[in-house]
């Protein structure tokens, strides 16, 4: 195959600017608040001490890990965040039960498909998230991601047709757009609205391997 | 019917919903071809499995710090189980033995072979 | 309760059982791996389903600590997979 035809798209924006100050703040808020909340869960019990032990160690786990800059628009839409979780939940039960029939039905070797989905917008946060949620939904499992270009390598299962390849490529785009309408900064929503679905990689239409 | 005999059938068909699930994890991975596709089945199958026992299981035991922890484990198994697939399925890609005859189309193949010739130019 | 009990330990311990096949007959050491990772999942379900019948929450700190196991587990098979191949 001609490695000339697999252009990636160009970064459409570097993958990630450099943080400012309140920024970098929100995000080890965020992070304190997410690891207090583990703790008070493990104990069980929302007590003073059990808040400010939470705290003490979520300073020095925060101080010896430092976490990578993520670029969280530090807003979240609770009607995307709610669509979001009602789609996921509802994708989960289609999925298990999709491959629980895979499994089940007799005499029948499911095919599959390795296709790239370069992402629209390019950051680590939408891009982890994303992956995440695609190991769950119905079809698919991330097998790799490239940073660089912001691209998604998904393992689908149970496809018997090139149609239903660039339907599922719609579908994993529809997924990113759902994170980005729960969590993504105005200027990313714009993006997914205006961009819709990117054409398929120019290959797409050569022979299969 | 009291409410705890309500919560009790819940549970009940909770937990024996999520033991059947397990057990189709169980049989996808004898049954699939090969590892990506017995990946799907440790990742989807599997997950909501254990996520309905731990309902069921928060549902007959109903005090709160049984529930929290209960939370924690099923959280837990929603962030990780992806996480873990996808180390998997990168360490197994190119070299494990995967059945390509049944791939409609590979387009990590092709990024790699990419990736690859960008690497010999710069070498060259 | 009981029949709900027995019901779920012999779908389990079938699941159980197939699971064990899978980590016998491999073939690769990832396969592996991935089979472990639904026997521990397994593992758990079977403890919180015991909770849930006896109504006793002692075994329940166990869950987490197999949860987070099971993730560093196979985590740790495939990074160690992925340098025996570049060596």
């Amino acid at each position: 195959m001609n490695p000339d035809q697999m252009t990636p798209a160009p970064p459409t924006e570097p993958p990630n600017p450099p943080l400012t100050r309140s920024a970098r703040q929100r995000n080890q808020i965020t992070a304190m608040v997410g690891l207090v909340t583990v703790w008070v869960l493990l104990w069980g019990t929302l007590s003073w001490a059990n808040v400010i032990f939470g705290l003490v160690v979520a300073a020095i786990l925060l101080a010896v890990f430092p976490l990578p800059p993520v670029t969280f628009a530090g807003r979240i839409h609770p009607i995307g965040m709610l669509r979001f979780w009602r789609r996921f939940l509802s994708d989960l039960v289609v999925a298990s039960v999709q491959v629980a029939w895979l499994a089940l039905r007799p005499r029948h070797v499911p095919r599959s498909a390795i296709i790239a989905v370069p992402m629209r917008v390019n950051t680590d946060l939408n891009l982890t998230l994303t992956a995440e949620a695609l190991t769950l939904v119905p079809g698919s499992l991330i097998l790799e991601a490239d940073r660089a270009t912001g691209t998604l390598f998904v393992h689908v299962i149970g496809v018997n047709s090139r149609d239903e390849v660039e339907q599922f490529r719609r579908g994993v785009y529809d997924l990113e757009a759902r994170i980005v309408e729960a969590i993504g900064s105005p200027d990313e929503l714009r993006r997914v609205r205006t961009i819709g679905y990117p054409n398929p990689p120019a290959d797409l239409e050569g022979e299969p391997t | 019917m009291t409410l705890d005999a309500v919560l009790d059938i819940v549970a009940a068909v909770c937990l024996i919903s999520g033991a059947l699930l397990s057990l189709a994890a169980g049989v996808a991975l004898v049954r699939f071809p090969d590892l990506l596709t017995r990946m799907h089945a440790a990742a989807k199958p599997q997950v909501l499995g254990l996520l309905l026992v731990l309902v069921g299981c928060g549902v007959r035991l109903r005090t709160g710090v049984d529930i929290t922890t209960l939370v924690l484990v099923g959280v837990f198994q929603l962030a990780t189980a992806p996480v873990a697939a996808h180390m998997i399925g990168r360490a197994g890609y190119p070299h494990e033995e995967i059945r390509t005859d049944l791939l409609l189309t590979d387009e990590l193949a092709a990024h790699l072979d990419r990736l690859a010739g960008e690497r010999d130019e710069a070498r060259a | 309760m009981t029949t709900v009990a027995v019901t779920v330990t012999a779908l389990l311990a079938v699941a159980g059982g197939l699971t064990l096949t899978r980590v016998i007959r491999g073939p690769s050491i990832l396969d592996r791996a991935v089979a472990t990772d639904v026997l521990l999942a397994i593992i758990v379900a079977a403890i919180a389903t015991e909770a849930a019948y006896s109504r006793d929450a002692t075994a329940l700190p166990v869950l987490v600590v197999l949860a987070v196991l099971g993730f560093v587990g196979s985590v740790s098979i495939a990074r160690f997979a992925t340098r025996r191949k570049s060596e």
